[in-house]
């Protein structure tokens, strides 16, 4: 049963195949077995199946929330009401909220259960879960290598087959690189579509909550229930939420798909370009046809990235001061002292550094060349996207340069893990949706491709994956050690 | 060396709403320490700021009060640095593009001159928690009641040369904040607090001299101490051949002096940069329209109507109009008491100021309230009592629940305006005085006070003075 995908399962819970005890006690004993992966920061069984049983006494009581019973696990950078949120770092090791993120109770509400939190690259900030306080997550395809990042530990338990379905937190592409690396599907949401309420920020106008799940329906099940407005969130946008999974079998003839000529130069590897000319080919099938486009500014994106995603972190970071919450070193002599200490004791290096980069971006005198520099190029590569959409209807593209590369790799070169996220980061910048499905194996390592939507096209971008995976199996495909 | 002081104001007034204005926490002072505080206000991980339109409502009010620009589009920006009792690491505040721009008002001096000061912007902002020094030994607390609560930070222009023309202009704000009801005024809890830039330069010189910042002075009283000591220590420095550092510094009431806080060098750079968790306020004319409909009369219009209308001097009709609270307070009993304006004027700026002087309150706290204060006056205009009598009574009223009327009864202090019976006081008391009266009549005039004196005292003070005055004229002539 931990090979059934949230469709089957809600079948399976409504014709009393198996409850929801039943399956969250089995996953949690897979959990269990499947240490090694490192997917979790937090299990919390006892929690997990009260949940479960209540679930199932709902169930038989005649409730029917769309979830109800339906295992998920949540990325650990959304606060979870009496359950430690330790977003991957020390320095909120033992920090137990008060209050739930607004999707975790929407999640909540929709009668699902959470095993567990998963494991993140610290603060969210890397692209290879290689920055978790809490160890690096091995990636199930081979465990010698990363599953991706920042939502790596979420990625892998889905491809691990440990849950069906997790929350994820995609700022620069950190739903969709570690959903690619794992031959899983993953979405980013417009921004504005998911609360940020009580998803620890690491850059707030970048940051945007979604889904992880092995099929674009699974994906939509759950983003039907996590999108919408939230008035404790003022970006959120107020505005009537699609209805995702319904919309999932419409047909995609005629749907006009462009191919920015940037996303298929040198940077690709020429075993992905094949890949996704297969899953062009198979589109053109269905109906869809293509026409080539052009995004000028793409190549400043990540330099632009790097300067605003450093520059808000390095603000929104400076309330873990050891005064309220959080780590505190010990016996600090002074106020600098509890401050210094505290702070270098309990953040890691890759958040340092983006910390001393955007303080730098902002400080007198660097203000205007870097940060306002970084907003007039995001403001042109919107411009290329609006563009481009008055042409086509989403964008294709890879998801990832390459697969899942080695543990240990990229960690001392910083631009080289910067620059996995080279076709990810654009869609963040002009806060549209995205979303990676897999497309392939290359050395038999699951590669994504990458559609990119107009502002609020969730459901478009959905129905295309979903109709993608009707004709293809490529999301099926686990790793050999499952069975 | 004759040398010429330049001064601007940055006022801090607490805005009067209910709830904070990026969380729905109360803004009621005195609570228990952090009772007032949710996770917004905590700084907890993952929550976020939702602006509370009232206190954009009440920007837009000042705005309108002082003729000033309405920032139609503006931002809310962080200003980061480290401290305490600063929960995020950042204040929310606005920098380039405020919500209230360049606007002006004008001051009544001292002299009765009147001096127009421009005002360069107005931002709003939340103010920051307390750090607790005296509760635990050796340790400092936090408090976060009043982290969140919001604060509209008016700037003036350098226009101020003295520092009786900068309290006078601080007052001037702080009438027209209590005016249009946007901040309750109370300089000991610290709704409103003023920052004073001071310069000095040589009378002539158009280009600024370096200031000092003096900060967070919390009585009119010590902002002109304040700003006459820091005057006094920049022309001593510069005449001794010395510099003025640009510096902060603070006001020592206790001692009467400013001391250094932090120069220019250990001053933070703030690293603004617009909030993205806020989005841009548009402000549109319909809200802008509406809140104009229920702007009350400001202090130069109803001082103006006062004139006209209850033909007072300009100078009564200011001084009642100075604060709301007064003004309103005439008009009450103005229109209750059916006393004439002026003995109404009269007896507030007079008895009833010289009793809340004494008693050191507001007038908002004044035992006697209208109502009663409106049943004593009645009693003078109708003659039922004399002003020498209203006193005592003012007095009595002052520490009972008693009114007017009820003391007048008890104490049988009614006017006596009957004329015979005053006429047979007269008689005795001419009758008991034939030398006086003698003198009176050969013409030493200035003896009829003390007739007067003396009937005065056989009616207890209750002789209709006017009446008494004339009677005894006729009776004296014989």
């Amino acid at each position: 049963m931990h090979k059934d995908t949230i469709a089957t399962i809600r079948q399976n819970l409504a014709s009393g195949q198996y409850s929801s005890t039943e399956l969250c006690q089995h996953l949690l004993e897979r959990i269990a077995a499947h240490k090694d992966i490192n997917a979790f920061i937090e299990v919390n069984a006892e929690h997990a199946l009260d949940a479960a049983g209540k679930a199932d006494e709902r169930r038989a009581a005649g409730a029917a929330e769309p979830l109800l019973g339906v295992p998920i696990a949540h990325k650990d950078i959304f606060c979870t009401r009496g359950v430690r949120t330790t977003c991957g770092s020390r320095m909120l090791e033992n920090f137990v909220p008060p209050y739930n993120a607004t999707v975790v109770d929407k999640l909540n509400a929709a009668g699902s259960v959470s095993l567990g939190k998963t494991n993140m690259d610290e603060f969210a900030m890397g692209s290879s879960n290689e920055n978790s306080y809490f160890g690096a997550v091995a990636n199930p395809w081979d465990t010698s290598r990363v599953p991706g990042g920042s939502s790596g530990g979420s990625a892998a338990a889905v491809a691990a087959r440990l849950v069906p379905a997790t929350t994820g937190t995609d700022t620069g592409g950190s739903i969709r690189q570690p959903a690619a690396f794992c031959g899983i599907t993953g979405i980013k949401p417009t921004y504005g579509r998911v609360s940020r309420y009580g998803m620890i920020a690491f850059a707030s106008s970048l940051d945007q909550g979604g889904a992880m799940a092995t099929t674009a329906e699974d994906c939509a099940l759950l983003l039907d229930s996590m999108a919408g407005f939230d008035e404790n969130d003022s970006t959120s946008i107020d505005q009537p939420v699609d209805d995702y999974s319904g919309e999932l079998n419409n047909s995609v003839k005629g749907l006009k798909i462009g191919l920015p000529k940037q996303y298929f130069g040198s940077d690709l590897s020429a075993a992905i370009a094949d890949t996704l000319q297969q899953a062009i080919a198979e589109l053109t099938k269905l109906g869809a046809t293509f026409i080539d486009i052009d995004l000028q500014n793409q190549h400043l994106a990540v330099p632009a990235y790097y300067v605003v995603a450093p520059a808000e972190c390095s603000s929104n970071l400076s309330r873990f001061d050891g005064v309220r919450y959080g780590h505190r070193c010990a016996d600090p002599v002074d106020l600098e002292d509890l401050y210094k200490r505290s702070r270098a004791e309990g953040f890691g290096r890759e958040v340092k550094r983006r910390i001393l980069i955007g303080t730098y971006a902002l400080s007198a005198g660097y203000y205007d060349a870097y940060y306002i520099k970084a907003q007039k190029i995001r403001n042109l590569i919107s411009q290329d996207f609006t563009k481009a959409f008055a042409q086509v209807d989403m964008i294709l593209g890879p998801t990832t340069p390459t697969p899942a590369f080695k543990l240990n790799e990229n960690t001392s070169d910083p631009v080289a893990m910067y620059l996995n996220d080279i076709f990810t980061i654009p869609a963040n910048l002009a806060g549209l949706p995205g979303i990676s499905v897999p497309c392939g194996l290359v050395d038999n390592l699951p590669v994504g491709l990458q559609l990119v939507g107009n502002y609020f096209k969730e459901a478009q971008l959905l129905n295309v994956a979903h109709q993608f995976q009707q004709v293809t199996d490529w999301h099926t495909k686990m790793p050999a050690s499952i069975t | 060396m004759q040398w010429e002081t330049v001064i601007g104001l940055e006022i801090h007034a607490q805005l009067a709403t209910k709830s904070k204005i990026f969380s729905a926490s109360s803004t009621e002072f005195g609570a228990e320490p952090n009772t007032q505080a949710n996770a917004v206000d905590l700084g907890m991980p993952g929550v976020l700021p939702v602006l509370n339109r009232e206190a954009v409502h009440m920007a837009i009010k000042f705005a309108l009060a002082t003729n000033a620009e309405i920032g139609k589009h503006n931002v809310f920006a962080r200003k980061n640095y480290f401290y305490p009792d600063l929960p995020k690491g950042y204040q929310i505040s606005q920098m380039d593009l405020p919500i209230v721009g360049s606007g002006k008002v004008e001051v009544t001096l001292d002299d009765g001159q009147v001096k127009t000061v421009g005002l360069t912007r107005a931002h709003l902002e939340e103010d920051a928690g307390k750090s607790v020094h005296d509760a635990y030994p050796g340790q400092t607390g936090v408090d976060l009641n009043r982290a969140g609560t919001p604060l509209l930070e008016i700037v003036s222009e350098p226009d101020m040369r003295s520092a009786k023309e900068a309290v006078a202009y601080a007052r001037k704000i702080h009438s027209l904040v209590r005016y249009i009801e946007i901040c309750d005024g109370n300089m000991q809890e610290g709704s409103f607090r003023c920052d004073a830039n001071v310069s000095v330069r040589p009378a002539g010189e158009t280009k600024l001299g370096t200031r000092a910042e003096i900060k967070n002075v919390n009585s009119f009283r010590f902002l002109e101490r304040a700003i006459n000591f820091e005057v006094e220590r920049q022309i001593d420095l510069v005449e001794s051949g010395s510099e003025v550092v640009q510096e902060t510094r603070l006001y020592d009431a206790d001692k009467d002096e400013t001391r250094s806080m932090r120069s220019k060098e250990e001053a933070n750079d703030y690293r603004y940069f617009p909030d993205p968790d806020l989005l841009p306020v548009e402000i549109d004319d319909a809200l802008i329209a509406r809140l104009r409909e229920v702007m009350p009369e400001l202090p130069e219009a109803r001082c103006a109507r006062f004139v006209s209308e209850f033909k007072l001097s300009d100078y009564d009709a200011a001084v009642l109009t100075a604060d709301r609270a007064t003004a309103d307070f005439f008009e009450s009993v103005l229109a209750t008491s059916g006393a004439p304006a002026k003995l109404v004027g009269t007896w507030i700026t007079g008895e009833l100021f010289s009793r809340l002087n004494k008693d050191s309150i507001e007038l908002t706290e004044t035992p006697v309230k209208a109502d009663r204060f409106s049943g004593l006056l009645a009693r003078i205009s109708d003659n039922t009592i004399s002003g020498k009598i209203a006193k005592n009574i003012l007095d009595q009223m002052w520490t009972s629940e008693d009114n007017a009327d009820a003391i007048i009864d008890r104490e049988g202090l009614r006017q006596i305006s009957d004329s015979s019976e005053i006429e047979k006081m007269i008689d005795e008391v001419i009758a008991a005085n034939p030398s006086q009266l003698a003198e009176y009549r050969e013409g030493k005039e200035k003896l009829l006070s003390y007739f007067v004196g003396q009937v005065m005292k056989a009616s207890r003070g209750k002789a209709n003075p006017g009446q008494l005055n004339e009677l005894l004229r006729t009776r004296l002539k014989g």
